[in-house]
Protein backbone atom coordinates (compact mmCIF):
# COMPACT_ATOMS: atom_id res chain seq x y z
CA UNK A 1 0.00 0.00 0.00
CA UNK A 2 3.01 2.22 0.97
CA UNK A 3 4.61 2.22 -2.55
CA UNK A 4 1.32 2.26 -4.39
CA UNK A 5 0.48 5.74 -3.23
CA UNK A 6 4.09 7.10 -3.80
CA UNK A 7 4.34 10.11 -5.43
CA UNK A 8 5.56 10.04 -9.11
CA UNK A 9 7.28 13.77 -8.95
CA UNK A 10 7.32 16.07 -6.10
CA UNK A 11 8.02 19.76 -6.06
CA UNK A 12 9.00 21.50 -2.52
CA UNK A 13 9.02 24.72 -2.32
CA UNK A 14 10.33 25.87 -5.85
CA UNK A 15 11.30 29.71 -6.22
CA UNK A 16 12.22 30.92 -9.55
CA UNK A 17 14.12 33.82 -9.76
CA UNK A 18 15.35 36.07 -13.01
CA UNK A 19 18.67 38.45 -12.49
CA UNK A 20 18.22 41.57 -14.21
CA UNK A 21 20.59 44.83 -14.10
CA UNK A 22 18.01 46.39 -11.80
CA UNK A 23 17.93 43.35 -9.32
CA UNK A 24 16.84 40.04 -9.63
CA UNK A 25 12.40 39.23 -9.36
CA UNK A 26 11.00 36.34 -8.09
CA UNK A 27 8.72 34.86 -11.19
CA UNK A 28 6.98 31.77 -8.56
CA UNK A 29 7.09 31.36 -5.22
CA UNK A 30 6.36 28.14 -2.88
CA UNK A 31 5.49 25.83 -5.18
CA UNK A 32 4.75 22.61 -3.83
CA UNK A 33 2.77 19.50 -5.35
CA UNK A 34 3.06 15.87 -5.31
CA UNK A 35 1.54 13.48 -8.76
CA UNK A 36 1.17 9.84 -7.90
CA UNK A 37 1.44 7.11 -10.19
CA UNK A 38 -2.04 7.57 -12.96
CA UNK A 39 -2.72 11.12 -11.71
CA UNK A 40 -3.59 13.89 -13.89
CA UNK A 41 -3.12 17.26 -11.95
CA UNK A 42 -4.69 19.96 -13.16
CA UNK A 43 -2.72 23.62 -13.58
CA UNK A 44 -5.11 26.39 -13.83
CA UNK A 45 -4.20 30.10 -13.94
CA UNK A 46 -4.39 33.53 -16.19
CA UNK A 47 -1.86 34.49 -18.82
CA UNK A 48 1.37 35.17 -16.90
CA UNK A 49 0.90 33.26 -13.67
CA UNK A 50 3.62 31.21 -13.59
CA UNK A 51 2.20 27.94 -15.24
CA UNK A 52 4.68 27.41 -18.25
CA UNK A 53 7.73 28.91 -15.67
CA UNK A 54 6.58 25.96 -13.12
CA UNK A 55 6.78 23.08 -15.94
CA UNK A 56 10.01 24.14 -17.40
CA UNK A 57 11.54 24.28 -14.02
CA UNK A 58 10.42 20.93 -13.76
CA UNK A 59 12.53 19.94 -16.88
CA UNK A 60 15.27 22.57 -16.01
CA UNK A 61 14.83 23.96 -19.30
CA UNK A 62 15.73 27.76 -17.74
CA UNK A 63 18.50 28.82 -18.50
CA UNK A 64 21.10 28.73 -15.42
CA UNK A 65 23.33 31.88 -16.37
CA UNK A 66 20.16 34.31 -15.72
CA UNK A 67 17.77 32.76 -13.54
CA UNK A 68 17.58 31.11 -10.01
CA UNK A 69 16.08 27.86 -9.37
CA UNK A 70 15.62 27.09 -5.45
CA UNK A 71 13.81 24.05 -3.83
CA UNK A 72 13.67 20.54 -4.76
CA UNK A 73 11.91 18.53 -7.33
CA UNK A 74 12.03 15.12 -7.29
CA UNK A 75 11.55 12.27 -9.71
CA UNK A 76 11.34 8.50 -8.26
CA UNK A 77 12.76 10.28 -5.07
CA UNK A 78 16.11 11.44 -7.60
CA UNK A 79 16.57 15.25 -7.41
CA UNK A 80 16.68 17.34 -10.45
CA UNK A 81 17.36 20.83 -9.62
CA UNK A 82 20.59 21.34 -10.15
CA UNK A 83 21.62 17.90 -12.44
CA UNK A 84 24.24 18.86 -14.60
CA UNK A 85 22.19 19.51 -18.30
CA UNK A 86 24.21 15.75 -19.46
CA UNK A 87 22.15 13.67 -16.81
CA UNK A 88 19.16 16.26 -17.63
CA UNK A 89 18.84 15.19 -21.27
CA UNK A 90 18.67 11.61 -20.43
CA UNK A 91 15.65 12.43 -18.26
CA UNK A 92 13.91 14.82 -21.00
CA UNK A 93 12.21 13.11 -23.08
CA UNK A 94 12.49 9.54 -21.46
CA UNK A 95 10.80 9.84 -17.85
CA UNK A 96 9.27 13.22 -18.21
CA UNK A 97 7.83 14.20 -21.85
CA UNK A 98 6.94 17.57 -22.59
CA UNK A 99 3.86 18.56 -24.84
CA UNK A 100 3.83 22.29 -25.84
CA UNK A 101 1.20 24.22 -26.73
CA UNK A 102 1.79 25.11 -30.40
CA UNK A 103 2.62 21.82 -32.37
CA UNK A 104 3.85 23.93 -35.07
CA UNK A 105 6.71 25.32 -33.64
CA UNK A 106 7.53 22.40 -31.81
CA UNK A 107 8.67 20.48 -34.77
CA UNK A 108 11.84 21.59 -36.93
CA UNK A 109 10.60 22.38 -40.11
CA UNK A 110 13.87 21.20 -42.31
CA UNK A 111 13.28 17.74 -41.04
CA UNK A 112 10.22 15.05 -41.63
CA UNK A 113 8.30 13.78 -39.03
CA UNK A 114 9.64 10.78 -39.23
CA UNK A 115 13.46 11.92 -39.21
CA UNK A 116 12.27 13.73 -35.69
CA UNK A 117 10.49 10.94 -34.29
CA UNK A 118 13.38 7.82 -34.63
CA UNK A 119 15.68 10.87 -32.89
CA UNK A 120 14.46 11.13 -30.31
CA UNK A 121 13.53 7.12 -30.15
CA UNK A 122 17.09 6.18 -30.79
CA UNK A 123 18.84 8.60 -28.18
CA UNK A 124 17.16 7.56 -25.54
CA UNK A 125 16.78 3.33 -26.35
CA UNK A 126 19.56 1.29 -28.09
CA UNK A 127 17.17 0.30 -30.88
CA UNK A 128 18.42 0.36 -34.16
CA UNK A 129 16.74 2.20 -37.56
CA UNK A 130 14.50 -0.28 -38.26
CA UNK A 131 12.74 -1.17 -35.03
CA UNK A 132 12.96 2.42 -34.13
CA UNK A 133 10.57 2.89 -37.07
CA UNK A 134 8.67 0.03 -36.49
CA UNK A 135 8.01 1.48 -32.84
CA UNK A 136 7.04 5.10 -34.63
CA UNK A 137 4.43 3.37 -36.63
CA UNK A 138 3.21 1.62 -33.74
CA UNK A 139 2.83 4.23 -31.83
CA UNK A 140 1.24 6.51 -34.69
CA UNK A 141 -1.28 4.06 -35.48
CA UNK A 142 -2.23 3.87 -31.78
CA UNK A 143 -2.93 7.54 -31.68
CA UNK A 144 -5.52 7.03 -34.43
CA UNK A 145 -3.20 8.60 -37.67
CA UNK A 146 -4.32 7.35 -40.41
CA UNK A 147 -1.28 6.01 -42.94
CA UNK A 148 1.90 6.32 -40.43
CA UNK A 149 4.16 4.58 -43.12
CA UNK A 150 3.76 8.27 -45.37
CA UNK A 151 3.01 10.61 -42.53
CA UNK A 152 6.51 9.73 -41.40
CA UNK A 153 7.80 10.60 -44.63
CA UNK A 154 6.01 14.20 -44.00
CA UNK A 155 7.50 17.76 -43.17
CA UNK A 156 5.68 19.04 -40.33
CA UNK A 157 3.82 21.80 -42.26
CA UNK A 158 2.32 19.11 -44.42
CA UNK A 159 -0.09 18.26 -41.45
CA UNK A 160 -2.74 20.25 -39.55
CA UNK A 161 -2.26 21.09 -36.28
CA UNK A 162 -4.20 18.85 -34.70
CA UNK A 163 -2.41 15.86 -36.65
CA UNK A 164 0.60 17.53 -35.55
CA UNK A 165 -0.62 17.35 -31.73
CA UNK A 166 -1.30 14.00 -32.11
CA UNK A 167 2.26 12.99 -33.59
CA UNK A 168 3.73 14.77 -30.65
CA UNK A 169 1.70 13.17 -28.05
CA UNK A 170 2.97 9.50 -29.79
CA UNK A 171 6.51 11.02 -29.40
CA UNK A 172 5.81 11.97 -26.15
CA UNK A 173 4.59 8.15 -25.10
CA UNK A 174 6.50 6.14 -26.78
CA UNK A 175 9.20 5.69 -24.41
CA UNK A 176 6.37 5.10 -21.71
CA UNK A 177 7.50 8.12 -19.65
CA UNK A 178 6.45 8.44 -16.17
CA UNK A 179 5.16 11.84 -16.17
CA UNK A 180 4.21 13.59 -18.93
CA UNK A 181 4.39 17.48 -19.04
CA UNK A 182 1.36 18.87 -21.25
CA UNK A 183 1.39 22.20 -21.52
CA UNK A 184 -2.24 24.04 -22.77
CA UNK A 185 -2.21 20.70 -25.45
CA UNK A 186 -5.36 22.00 -26.72
CA UNK A 187 -5.34 25.36 -27.24
CA UNK A 188 -4.57 25.95 -30.51
CA UNK A 189 -7.07 23.09 -31.53
CA UNK A 190 -10.54 23.23 -32.76
CA UNK A 191 -13.22 21.73 -30.75
CA UNK A 192 -13.01 18.35 -32.34
CA UNK A 193 -9.67 17.60 -32.38
CA UNK A 194 -9.83 18.71 -28.92
CA UNK A 195 -11.53 15.76 -27.62
CA UNK A 196 -9.84 13.30 -29.73
CA UNK A 197 -6.09 14.51 -28.35
CA UNK A 198 -8.03 14.72 -24.81
CA UNK A 199 -9.16 11.20 -25.25
CA UNK A 200 -5.51 10.36 -26.08
CA UNK A 201 -4.01 11.42 -23.20
CA UNK A 202 -6.34 9.83 -20.67
CA UNK A 203 -5.94 6.39 -23.14
CA UNK A 204 -2.07 6.81 -22.40
CA UNK A 205 -2.36 7.76 -18.57
CA UNK A 206 -4.94 4.15 -18.43
CA UNK A 207 -2.59 2.18 -20.52
CA UNK A 208 0.47 3.11 -18.93
CA UNK A 209 0.13 4.46 -15.61
CA UNK A 210 1.58 7.54 -16.81
CA UNK A 211 1.05 10.40 -14.45
CA UNK A 212 0.22 14.01 -16.14
CA UNK A 213 0.81 17.48 -15.03
CA UNK A 214 -2.20 19.20 -17.55
CA UNK A 215 -1.61 22.79 -17.76
CA UNK A 216 -5.03 24.65 -19.26
CA UNK A 217 -6.61 28.06 -18.30
CA UNK A 218 -9.66 26.31 -20.09
CA UNK A 219 -11.72 25.00 -17.45
CA UNK A 220 -13.66 22.25 -19.36
CA UNK A 221 -10.62 20.73 -20.28
CA UNK A 222 -9.62 20.47 -16.29
CA UNK A 223 -13.17 19.48 -15.75
CA UNK A 224 -13.27 16.73 -17.85
CA UNK A 225 -9.70 15.55 -17.23
CA UNK A 226 -8.13 16.31 -14.08
CA UNK A 227 -8.43 14.48 -10.66
CA UNK A 228 -6.60 17.32 -8.59
CA UNK A 229 -5.93 21.51 -9.60
CA UNK A 230 -4.07 23.40 -8.71
CA UNK A 231 -4.91 26.98 -9.10
CA UNK A 232 -2.28 29.89 -9.61
CA UNK A 233 -2.51 33.43 -9.64
CA UNK A 234 0.88 36.16 -9.76
CA UNK A 235 3.37 33.28 -9.42
CA UNK A 236 1.89 31.81 -6.21
CA UNK A 237 -0.66 28.58 -5.50
CA UNK A 238 -3.78 30.01 -4.23
CA UNK A 239 -5.58 26.93 -4.35
CA UNK A 240 -5.28 23.15 -4.06
CA UNK A 241 -8.18 20.87 -4.33
CA UNK A 242 -9.76 17.53 -5.36
CA UNK A 243 -11.49 18.63 -8.51
CA UNK A 244 -15.25 17.74 -7.49
CA UNK A 245 -14.70 20.18 -4.63
CA UNK A 246 -12.64 22.86 -6.38
CA UNK A 247 -15.81 23.45 -8.87
CA UNK A 248 -18.48 22.58 -6.20
CA UNK A 249 -16.79 24.63 -2.95
CA UNK A 250 -13.67 26.93 -4.47
CA UNK A 251 -12.32 28.43 -1.87
CA UNK A 252 -9.61 31.19 -3.03
CA UNK A 253 -11.49 34.58 -4.32
CA UNK A 254 -9.76 34.19 -7.60
CA UNK A 255 -11.17 30.35 -7.97
CA UNK A 256 -14.36 31.77 -7.65
CA UNK A 257 -14.29 34.27 -9.92
CA UNK A 258 -13.35 32.15 -12.76
CA UNK A 259 -15.95 29.91 -12.16
CA UNK A 260 -17.97 32.36 -12.39
CA UNK A 261 -16.67 34.18 -15.40
CA UNK A 262 -16.49 31.08 -17.65
CA UNK A 263 -19.02 30.96 -20.27
CA UNK A 264 -21.96 28.67 -19.99
CA UNK A 265 -24.59 26.88 -21.37
CA UNK A 266 -26.52 26.59 -18.44
CA UNK A 267 -30.27 27.39 -18.64
CA UNK A 268 -31.48 28.01 -15.20
CA UNK A 269 -30.64 24.97 -13.80
CA UNK A 270 -29.78 21.65 -16.14
CA UNK A 271 -26.69 21.80 -18.22
CA UNK A 272 -27.48 21.32 -21.92
CA UNK A 273 -24.92 18.90 -22.41
CA UNK A 274 -26.41 16.70 -19.99
CA UNK A 275 -30.09 17.13 -21.55
CA UNK A 276 -29.41 14.92 -24.50
CA UNK B 1 -34.00 46.03 -45.47
CA UNK B 2 -31.77 44.06 -43.59
CA UNK B 3 -28.01 45.32 -43.14
CA UNK B 4 -26.08 42.50 -44.70
CA UNK B 5 -27.67 40.15 -47.13
CA UNK B 6 -25.50 37.15 -48.64
CA UNK B 7 -26.69 35.18 -51.23
CA UNK B 8 -25.57 32.40 -52.46
CA UNK B 9 -22.11 32.80 -52.20
CA UNK B 10 -19.68 30.53 -53.84
CA UNK B 11 -15.80 30.04 -53.59
CA UNK B 12 -13.14 28.18 -54.22
CA UNK B 13 -9.52 28.55 -54.35
CA UNK B 14 -7.86 26.69 -57.35
CA UNK B 15 -4.32 24.84 -56.89
CA UNK B 16 -2.26 25.89 -60.01
CA UNK B 17 0.08 22.98 -61.01
CA UNK B 18 2.53 23.22 -63.45
CA UNK B 19 0.63 20.76 -66.14
CA UNK B 20 -3.04 22.32 -66.93
CA UNK B 21 -4.96 18.63 -66.06
CA UNK B 22 -3.50 18.78 -62.76
CA UNK B 23 -5.46 21.86 -61.79
CA UNK B 24 -7.71 21.45 -58.47
CA UNK B 25 -10.11 23.65 -57.20
CA UNK B 26 -11.24 23.33 -53.61
CA UNK B 27 -14.85 24.53 -53.14
CA UNK B 28 -14.74 26.71 -50.20
CA UNK B 29 -18.14 27.94 -49.86
CA UNK B 30 -20.99 26.29 -51.39
CA UNK B 31 -24.37 28.20 -52.27
CA UNK B 32 -23.73 30.52 -48.58
CA UNK B 33 -26.90 32.70 -48.17
CA UNK B 34 -28.06 34.38 -44.76
CA UNK B 35 -29.21 37.50 -43.51
CA UNK B 36 -27.92 39.75 -40.48
CA UNK B 37 -30.31 42.20 -39.31
CA UNK B 38 -29.45 45.33 -37.57
CA UNK B 39 -28.27 45.19 -33.97
CA UNK B 40 -28.23 41.30 -33.96
CA UNK B 41 -25.62 38.77 -33.97
CA UNK B 42 -24.92 36.19 -36.17
CA UNK B 43 -22.34 33.43 -34.42
CA UNK B 44 -20.51 31.19 -36.51
CA UNK B 45 -19.41 27.78 -35.63
CA UNK B 46 -17.54 24.84 -37.42
CA UNK B 47 -13.88 23.04 -37.62
CA UNK B 48 -10.93 24.09 -38.69
CA UNK B 49 -10.68 24.48 -42.22
CA UNK B 50 -14.54 24.82 -42.31
CA UNK B 51 -14.69 28.25 -44.81
CA UNK B 52 -15.72 30.15 -41.66
CA UNK B 53 -12.65 32.57 -42.14
CA UNK B 54 -12.99 32.70 -46.66
CA UNK B 55 -16.43 33.78 -45.58
CA UNK B 56 -15.86 36.32 -43.26
CA UNK B 57 -13.17 37.71 -45.98
CA UNK B 58 -15.92 37.70 -48.73
CA UNK B 59 -18.34 40.12 -46.26
CA UNK B 60 -15.22 42.46 -45.70
CA UNK B 61 -15.05 43.51 -49.09
CA UNK B 62 -11.93 41.54 -49.40
CA UNK B 63 -11.96 38.60 -51.29
CA UNK B 64 -14.44 38.45 -54.47
CA UNK B 65 -16.89 35.23 -54.25
CA UNK B 66 -16.92 33.42 -57.89
CA UNK B 67 -20.42 33.37 -57.83
CA UNK B 68 -23.15 35.03 -55.49
CA UNK B 69 -23.54 38.28 -54.15
CA UNK B 70 -22.84 39.95 -50.75
CA UNK B 71 -25.50 42.99 -50.42
CA UNK B 72 -24.60 45.76 -47.83
CA UNK B 73 -27.64 47.81 -47.03
CA UNK B 74 -29.28 46.69 -50.51
CA UNK B 75 -26.07 47.58 -52.64
CA UNK B 76 -23.57 44.76 -53.92
CA UNK B 77 -20.36 45.57 -52.52
CA UNK B 78 -18.44 44.26 -54.71
CA UNK B 79 -20.47 46.16 -57.55
CA UNK B 80 -20.54 49.53 -55.61
CA UNK B 81 -18.75 52.71 -57.49
CA UNK B 82 -15.46 53.72 -55.74
CA UNK B 83 -17.32 56.73 -53.30
CA UNK B 84 -19.84 54.16 -52.03
CA UNK B 85 -17.19 51.38 -51.47
CA UNK B 86 -15.11 54.19 -49.66
CA UNK B 87 -18.63 54.88 -47.51
CA UNK B 88 -18.31 50.83 -47.04
CA UNK B 89 -15.27 50.57 -45.55
CA UNK B 90 -16.24 52.53 -42.58
CA UNK B 91 -19.15 50.50 -41.85
CA UNK B 92 -17.79 47.04 -42.27
CA UNK B 93 -14.71 46.79 -39.71
CA UNK B 94 -12.74 44.00 -38.54
CA UNK B 95 -11.16 42.50 -35.42
CA UNK B 96 -8.62 39.20 -36.03
CA UNK B 97 -7.63 36.59 -33.26
CA UNK B 98 -3.99 37.20 -33.16
CA UNK B 99 -3.91 40.65 -31.76
CA UNK B 100 -0.39 41.72 -32.25
CA UNK B 101 0.18 40.73 -36.18
CA UNK B 102 -2.50 42.66 -36.58
CA UNK B 103 -1.12 46.59 -34.94
CA UNK B 104 2.28 47.90 -36.39
CA UNK B 105 4.59 47.67 -33.70
CA UNK B 106 6.28 51.15 -34.55
CA UNK B 107 2.99 52.94 -33.65
CA UNK B 108 1.78 53.66 -30.14
CA UNK B 109 -2.22 53.23 -28.81
CA UNK B 110 -2.60 56.70 -30.15
CA UNK B 111 -1.39 56.32 -33.93
CA UNK B 112 -3.37 53.06 -33.64
CA UNK B 113 -6.55 54.21 -32.49
CA UNK B 114 -6.25 57.68 -34.80
CA UNK B 115 -5.16 56.16 -38.16
CA UNK B 116 -9.26 55.24 -39.32
CA UNK B 117 -10.19 59.01 -37.64
CA UNK B 118 -7.17 60.58 -39.71
CA UNK B 119 -8.76 58.62 -43.05
CA UNK B 120 -11.85 59.56 -42.65
CA UNK B 121 -12.97 62.21 -40.75
CA UNK B 122 -11.23 65.91 -40.96
CA UNK B 123 -10.68 66.72 -37.19
CA UNK B 124 -8.31 68.89 -35.17
CA UNK B 125 -5.10 67.35 -33.25
CA UNK B 126 -6.67 68.20 -29.79
CA UNK B 127 -10.19 67.27 -30.97
CA UNK B 128 -8.59 64.10 -32.53
CA UNK B 129 -6.98 63.34 -29.58
CA UNK B 130 -10.25 63.29 -26.73
CA UNK B 131 -11.57 61.17 -28.99
CA UNK B 132 -8.80 58.63 -28.39
CA UNK B 133 -8.65 59.48 -25.40
CA UNK B 134 -12.88 58.69 -25.29
CA UNK B 135 -12.29 55.25 -26.98
CA UNK B 136 -9.60 54.22 -24.95
CA UNK B 137 -11.79 54.83 -22.01
CA UNK B 138 -14.43 52.99 -23.41
CA UNK B 139 -12.81 49.92 -23.72
CA UNK B 140 -11.37 49.91 -20.27
CA UNK B 141 -8.04 51.39 -20.64
CA UNK B 142 -7.12 55.03 -19.91
CA UNK B 143 -5.04 58.50 -21.03
CA UNK B 144 -2.01 57.11 -19.74
CA UNK B 145 -1.59 54.29 -22.12
CA UNK B 146 -1.62 56.94 -25.48
CA UNK B 147 1.92 56.48 -25.60
CA UNK B 148 2.57 52.79 -25.20
CA UNK B 149 3.64 50.75 -27.94
CA UNK B 150 2.05 47.22 -28.47
CA UNK B 151 4.83 45.27 -26.62
CA UNK B 152 3.82 46.79 -23.34
CA UNK B 153 -0.23 46.01 -23.76
CA UNK B 154 -1.11 42.78 -22.69
CA UNK B 155 -3.00 40.20 -25.56
CA UNK B 156 -6.49 41.16 -23.42
CA UNK B 157 -5.42 44.32 -23.77
CA UNK B 158 -4.39 44.91 -27.38
CA UNK B 159 -7.39 43.26 -28.33
CA UNK B 160 -9.37 46.21 -26.33
CA UNK B 161 -7.12 48.30 -28.71
CA UNK B 162 -8.25 46.87 -31.97
CA UNK B 163 -11.83 46.71 -30.85
CA UNK B 164 -11.04 50.28 -30.29
CA UNK B 165 -9.79 50.90 -33.63
CA UNK B 166 -12.63 48.82 -34.77
CA UNK B 167 -15.53 51.38 -33.23
CA UNK B 168 -13.68 54.67 -34.09
CA UNK B 169 -15.76 55.26 -36.95
CA UNK B 170 -19.09 53.52 -35.73
CA UNK B 171 -19.37 51.01 -37.74
CA UNK B 172 -22.37 49.08 -38.89
CA UNK B 173 -20.97 45.81 -38.84
CA UNK B 174 -18.03 43.97 -37.02
CA UNK B 175 -16.31 40.97 -38.02
CA UNK B 176 -14.78 39.08 -35.04
CA UNK B 177 -12.80 36.71 -36.47
CA UNK B 178 -11.87 34.11 -33.55
CA UNK B 179 -11.27 37.57 -31.68
CA UNK B 180 -11.90 36.08 -28.35
CA UNK B 181 -9.87 32.53 -29.09
CA UNK B 182 -6.41 32.99 -27.61
CA UNK B 183 -7.12 34.94 -24.61
CA UNK B 184 -7.36 33.05 -21.42
CA UNK B 185 -10.93 32.56 -19.40
CA UNK B 186 -11.19 35.58 -17.26
CA UNK B 187 -10.56 38.28 -20.04
CA UNK B 188 -12.04 36.27 -22.31
CA UNK B 189 -15.50 37.00 -20.74
CA UNK B 190 -14.36 40.28 -20.12
CA UNK B 191 -13.76 41.15 -23.92
CA UNK B 192 -17.10 38.92 -24.37
CA UNK B 193 -18.83 41.38 -22.01
CA UNK B 194 -17.56 44.66 -23.45
CA UNK B 195 -18.58 43.43 -27.03
CA UNK B 196 -22.13 42.94 -25.86
CA UNK B 197 -22.33 46.57 -24.12
CA UNK B 198 -20.85 47.78 -27.03
CA UNK B 199 -23.48 46.24 -29.36
CA UNK B 200 -26.50 47.69 -27.39
CA UNK B 201 -24.60 51.51 -27.13
CA UNK B 202 -23.96 51.48 -30.15
CA UNK B 203 -26.49 49.43 -32.23
CA UNK B 204 -23.63 47.58 -33.63
CA UNK B 205 -24.05 44.04 -35.66
CA UNK B 206 -21.38 41.30 -35.30
CA UNK B 207 -20.57 38.31 -37.40
CA UNK B 208 -18.79 36.12 -34.64
CA UNK B 209 -16.41 33.74 -36.42
CA UNK B 210 -15.15 31.08 -33.86
CA UNK B 211 -14.91 27.41 -32.67
CA UNK B 212 -15.79 27.63 -29.19
CA UNK B 213 -19.25 27.13 -29.23
CA UNK B 214 -19.66 28.57 -25.61
CA UNK B 215 -18.30 31.87 -26.91
CA UNK B 216 -20.76 31.46 -29.65
CA UNK B 217 -23.56 31.07 -27.21
CA UNK B 218 -22.93 33.93 -24.82
CA UNK B 219 -23.30 36.83 -27.33
CA UNK B 220 -24.95 35.47 -30.51
CA UNK B 221 -28.92 36.02 -31.21
CA UNK B 222 -28.37 33.47 -34.09
CA UNK B 223 -25.68 30.68 -34.69
CA UNK B 224 -24.71 28.99 -38.04
CA UNK B 225 -22.86 26.14 -38.66
CA UNK B 226 -20.63 25.92 -41.05
CA UNK B 227 -19.25 22.42 -42.46
CA UNK B 228 -16.77 22.16 -45.75
CA UNK B 229 -17.61 24.87 -47.35
CA UNK B 230 -22.04 24.61 -46.82
CA UNK B 231 -23.65 26.02 -43.68
CA UNK B 232 -25.39 23.20 -42.80
CA UNK B 233 -27.90 24.55 -40.07
CA UNK B 234 -28.96 28.52 -38.79
CA UNK B 235 -30.85 28.44 -35.17
CA UNK B 236 -32.51 31.26 -34.38
CA UNK B 237 -32.02 29.82 -30.11
CA UNK B 238 -30.05 27.82 -28.05
CA UNK B 239 -32.44 24.82 -28.02
CA UNK B 240 -32.80 24.32 -31.58
CA UNK B 241 -28.66 23.48 -31.43
CA UNK B 242 -29.47 21.23 -28.73
CA UNK B 243 -32.39 19.50 -30.41
CA UNK B 244 -30.88 18.83 -33.94
CA UNK B 245 -30.57 16.05 -35.47
CA UNK B 246 -27.83 16.73 -37.84
CA UNK B 247 -24.95 14.20 -37.65
CA UNK B 248 -22.27 17.03 -37.79
CA UNK B 249 -24.22 19.47 -35.39
CA UNK B 250 -23.93 15.65 -32.78
CA UNK B 251 -20.70 15.82 -33.65
CA UNK B 252 -20.12 19.61 -32.31
CA UNK B 253 -22.23 18.62 -29.58
CA UNK B 254 -20.72 16.01 -28.37
CA UNK B 255 -17.59 17.41 -28.09
CA UNK B 256 -18.40 20.27 -25.65
CA UNK B 257 -16.69 19.77 -22.87
CA UNK B 258 -18.35 19.32 -19.42
CA UNK B 259 -18.87 22.47 -17.18
CA UNK B 260 -18.91 20.26 -14.13
CA UNK B 261 -16.69 17.02 -13.24
CA UNK B 262 -20.01 15.29 -12.27
CA UNK B 263 -20.68 15.26 -16.14
CA UNK B 264 -17.16 14.02 -17.18
CA UNK B 265 -17.33 11.43 -20.35
CA UNK B 266 -13.80 11.80 -21.14
CA UNK B 267 -12.63 9.81 -17.87
CA UNK B 268 -14.18 7.74 -15.51
CA UNK B 269 -11.09 7.35 -12.93
CA UNK B 270 -11.15 10.08 -10.19
CA UNK B 271 -9.42 9.47 -6.77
Amino acid sequence: MEKKNRNILSVRDLQVQVRTKEGSSTLVQNINFDIKKGEILGLVGESGSGKTVTSMSVLQLHDRKSMDITGSITLHDRELNGLENKEMRKIRGKDIAFIMQNPMNAFTPVFTIGHQFIETIRSHTSLKNKQAKDLATDMMESVNLPDPDKLLKKYPFQLSGGMLQRVMIAMAACLKPSVIIADEPTTALDLHSQLLVLRLLDKIRSKYGTSILLISHDLGVISEMADNVIVMKQGRIVETANVYELFDNPQHEYTKKLLRTRPTLYSQKQPYTYML
Amino acid sequence: MSLLEVKQVNHSYDSKKLFKWKNQSNKILIDISFVIEEGTCLGLIGTSGAGKSTLGKVILGIQPPQEGQVLFQGNDIYKADKLTRLKLRRDLQVVFQDSYSSVNPRMTAEQIISEPLENYEKLTVGEQRRRVIELLERVGLNENDLKKFPHQFSGGQLQRINIARAIALKPKLIVLDESVSSLDMVTQSLILQLLSELKDDFGLSYLFITHDIKAAFSISDQIGVLEKGELIELYDSKDQFFSSKHPIVKQLRDSILAEHPRFRTLTTKAN
